[in-house]
């Protein structure tokens, strides 16, 4: 074993916490006397932002989690969570752990049935569900889930017909737990002083991009150890920040910021009005840092270089003098070469002119830093954002490991790295080329899970099934999934991810999956066109269509994309390029199993799913006759019959 | 005991240059209750609506309101009374955003004078906060807040007539008289619009009449019905009734052993 950076091989088996605030529900009252009238939250609510103080946080919370005790709820017992991010969940979560109960949130846009399932494989006795559409999922299956004692709702709105037995709104929790508190004032100190740092706090979905959802056990100890070993790093974090809340409460990344490090820090969390609305209640807010997946970041590009092609010429010729100059700076600045004077007048020009208005209209103007986690980003759109003068950092890590293990440090941004270790964190490379890290928040095990645990946690070390090397910089890279590394007919490894990313960092393209031949010889892509742009770009051209499924087989969108492929292998070794795409008939979407809920491609899923099609392409074909089941939001399906254009791409220089 | 009704029509006629629109229609509005009008194009069924709410002056018969008899007043005095309604083909500010269109329906309720409100100072911005707070109710309960700020004329169909229902609704009505809400809506607008209109009745005790197309919409939210041709109302009676009514099956598919009113 490669060891990658010189640390005391013995860890400490336990991070030593302050015992007046080894769990959360500790810390949150030690919050309420310390930070009392200061605000936690902000909600955007009937037009209006409205200010939570911490010492209303805490009267919520202590109120919910004893109207759960008045309703029956005991130590250890599971209170799953879905909905939209509103400052009730974060009362509902931290209310329950108040009384010794473990949280699991599941994400919102799940269907009925794979919520179900979720549901009643964690052994919740508890459900919150934040309005009458997370509840009518619940209450559609509730037969099959026995062990559902009670399910609270909080938005009542429409609820007026319901007479479910188990049904119980959210005020009435916390009425019940007003009343409780008369009769018992005692009770609620006692309860959160019972609570240990190594109880378990959170049961946690993984990503599940090999198989069905893990849920990863992780306690106080776990996620606080955590926020303290990445706040060490990133110490600048601090009370006066903004921090706007809107991805899946269920990732462990919104977990670790709006839980965690809001608990240790004591910034300010702003919920947006509805998910419709996010985009223009973080401009709004414009938020000091921000941690989001890949996908966010990928779409903010396309935003922004949608705009600037629907611009007039002088707008047009400003963003791209203004883009060249930034990525002149980065490049330089990369190398650790000096930047010469008169780049550095038209770099100040650039920023008043030009990043400090787009960085507005994307909500960016106060960003500090920002953080991609849950799956790498190019180097391409690393490159961008950097241009523009986003400190954009990457942040690597597994929801085993309570959610990061790396991060990029400043002035130390390697675009093709994942970063480097946090405190107190190790990583090493086995021979074999995985990833395996160790530190204080190494979780527990899968919940009823005990051979996927096995094969995790070894010895202390959580493997983590990225194949990846020690970069000469000490940043960690991470090529790709040890099961996705593509094996070429040399015998050499390839990650298609990178290849992918490349064909992404295009408004047209919105996601894209290459395949390699059996025995190595042959490289295809899966394209899936971006609608919104691609849509915009055929109009302009007086191309008519009808539908996606249309519009992706067009023949002047197919010469397009032929056009991005082309230059991609350009800028790639010969044995690593593309020789056939196919624009599919449809995106690849979390309901169809394609994508995890954090957007990241399920490739076993799709490959088998796809496979005559794949096939069709290793076999030279050029067309496809495909037919698909096609699942629609509300679980109906339907059967889709089109033709595919196979196209070969070309490979003269 | 039958509830004291809170409208009631009584023998209306109305004509036109000697074409007679309304020929004696009689029906009374009982509350909490959704009454459908429903009858072939051109059988007078929007010309109920505009006698109700005073846009047009019938020849004969009375509209009694809350107790009063309404039949002479001007439509702005009704609209004060709570007869609020939205029109078949929308009647918004094309020119301004949601917030302030539905801010218009606020109007009748505002109490300040144009020199306080233009100074925008004590008495007047307090009631302003009140207006909008009300108006930011409606906001939420109709789920446009994506819309907000936007110009109506911007807008999507579907939005619009929401933006119509909530201009509506910001009357504090105690009537609402809506004129095919649905028309031109795609099948999930359509659900939508009929789940606010149910919670209008069940949660705001909020009486409705009715005109629609739609047979399955009226069918699934009117408590009762009543079917007009050439002016006259011809029945009256609940879904059930209606259906199985060999006049109105007549008036729709041309003679009576045709099936149902569908």
């Amino acid at each position: 074993m490669a060891t990658l950076v010189e640390r005391p091989t013995h860890l400490p088996p336990r991070f030593a916490l302050d015992a007046a605030a080894d769990t959360f529900p500790k810390l949150l009252r030690r919050n309420a006397g310390l930070f009392d009238d200061r605000i936690a939250f902000r909600e955007k609510d009937r037009g209006v932002w409205r200010p939570i103080t911490w010492r209303e946080y805490y009267r919520h919370a202590r109120a919910f989690g004893l109207g759960l005790v008045a309703l029956g709820l005991r130590r250890a017992q599971i209170l799953a969570l879905v909905g939209d991010n509103r400052p009730e969940l974060f009362y509902a979560a931290l209310g329950a752990q108040s009384v010794g109960a473990i949280t699991y949130g599941l994400y919102q846009d799940s269907l009925a049935e794979q919520l179900t399932h979720l549901v009643d494989f964690s052994d919740a006795q508890y459900v919150f569900c934040e309005d009458q559409e997370q509840a009518d999922k619940v209450l559609e299956m509730e037969t099959r889930l026995p062990k559902v004692r009670r399910i609270v709702v909080e938005d009542w709105r429409g609820m007026w017909r319901y007479g479910h037995p188990k049904l119980v709104s959210f005020a009435e929790v916390l009425r019940l737990g007003r009343d409780l508190e008369t009769s018992q004032p005692e009770l609620f100190d006692q309860l959160v002083n019972a609570g240990q740092a190594d109880d378990l706090a959170i049961f946690c979905q993984t990503s599940g991009t090999t198989a069905l959802p893990k849920l990863a056990m992780l306690s106080h100890r776990h996620l606080i150890a955590q926020g303290m070993n990445f706040h060490a790093v990133e110490p600048h974090i601090g009370r006066g920040d903004d921090f706007v809340s809107y991805l899946p409460f269920a990732w462990i990344g919104e977990q670790m910021v709006s839980t965690t490090l809001h608990q240790l820090v004591g910034f300010t969390v702003n919920f947006p009005e509805e998910p419709e609305t996010a985009q223009r209640d973080f401009r709004e807010i414009g938020p000091h840092f921000t941690f989001a997946p890949a996908r966010i970041y990928e779409s903010l590009h396309t935003a922004v270089t949608v705009r600037i092609l629907d611009a007039g010429r002088l707008r047009q010729w400003a963003c791209a003098w203004a883009l060249a100059v930034g990525g002149r700076v980065v490049d330089l600045r990369a190398q650790s070469m000096p930047v010469p004077w008169w780049l550095r007048v038209q770099h100040a020009m650039a920023r008043w002119l030009v990043y400090r208005p787009v960085l507005d209209k994307i909500g960016f103007a106060r960003i500090r830093v920002a953080w991609n986690g849950g799956s790498p980003l190019g180097p391409d759109y690393f490159k961008f954002f950097h241009s523009l003068g986003v400190n954009l950092k990457q942040i690597y890590g597994q929801t085993e490991i309570a959610g990061i293990s790396c991060v990029h440090r400043d002035g130390r941004v390697h675009f093709w790295t994942m970063g480097f270790p946090i405190a107190h964190t190790d990583l090493r490379i086995t021979d074999e080329g995985e990833i395996i890290s160790r530190s204080p928040s190494v979780f527990l095990g899968y919940y009823k899970n005990a051979d996927a645990t096995a094969q995790a946690l070894r010895e202390g070390w959580l493997y983590t099934g990225d194949y990846g090397a020690v970069d000469p910089t000490g940043d960690v890279i991470m090529f790709d999934r040890m099961s996705d590394v593509i094996t070429l007919g040399d015998g050499s490894k390839m990650s298609p991810w990178v290849i992918e990313a490349m064909l992404k960092f295009t408004p047209y393209i919105q996601e894209a999956m290459v395949v390699c031949a059996p025995g190595g010889s042959t490289l295809a892509a899966i394209l899936n066109i971006e609608m919104r742009s691609l849509g915009k770009w055929a109009e302009d051209r007086g191309i008519a269509y009808t539908s996606y499924a249309d519009l992706s087989q067009k023949r002047h969108v197919l010469d397009l994309l032929h056009g991005i492929v082309r230059d991609v292998n350009r800028r790639l070794r010969p044995e690593w390029r593309v020789r056939r795409f196919v624009s599919l008939y449809k995106e690849f979407h979390p309901d169809d199993d394609e994508l995890t809920r954090t957007r990241k491609l399920r490739r076993r899923f799709i490959a088998e799913r796809y496979q005559h099609l794949i096939t069709a392409m290793y076999t030279g074909q050029a067309t496809f006759d495909a037919t698909l089941q096609v699942r629609y939001e509300d679980g109906t399906t339907r059967e889709i019959k089109t033709t595919l254009q196979i196209t070969d791409v070309d490979q003269s220089e | 005991m039958i509830p004291e009704p809170v409208l009631r029509v009584e023998d209306l006629h109305l004509r036109f240059h000697g074409i007679q629109a309304i020929a004696g229609v009689e029906f009374v509005l009982a509350p909490r209750e959704i009454l459908g009008i429903i009858g072939p194009n051109g059988a007078g069924k929007t010309s109920v609506l505009n006698c109700i709410n005073g846009f047009y002056r019938p020849q004969r018969g009375r509209i009694v309101f809350g107790g009063g008899d309404i039949t002479h007043l001007p439509p702005h005095r009704r609209a004060a009374l709570g007869i609020a309604r939205t029109f078949q083909n929308i009647a918004l500010y094309p020119g301004m955003s949601v917030l302030n269109n539905i801010m218009t329906g606020r109007i009748i309720r505002m109490r300040s004078g144009l020199l306080a409100c233009g100074l925008y100072a004590g008495p007047a911005q307090r009631e302003h906060v009140t207006h909008r707070a009300v108006v930011e109710e409606i906001i939420d309960f109709l789920e446009i807040e994506e819309a907000r700020g936007q110009l109506v004329a911007d807008l999507p169909y579907g939005i619009q007539k929401k933006v119509e229902l909530g201009r509506a609704l910001a009357m504090d009505p105690q009537v609402l008289i809506l004129d095919e809400p649905m028309a031109g809506m795609s099948t999930d607008e359509k659900s939508d619009m009929a789940r606010y209109i149910l919670e209008l009745k069940e949660v705001r005790s909020l009486p409705m009449i009715l005109i629609e197309h739609d047979m399955g919409v009226v069918m699934d939210l009117c408590d009762r019905l009543i079917v007009m041709e050439y002016g006259k109302k011809i029945a009256e009676g609940s879904p059930d009734q209606i259906q199985r009514n060999p006049d109105v099956i007549r008036a729709y598919i041309g003679h009576a052993d045709g099936g149902t009113a569908h």
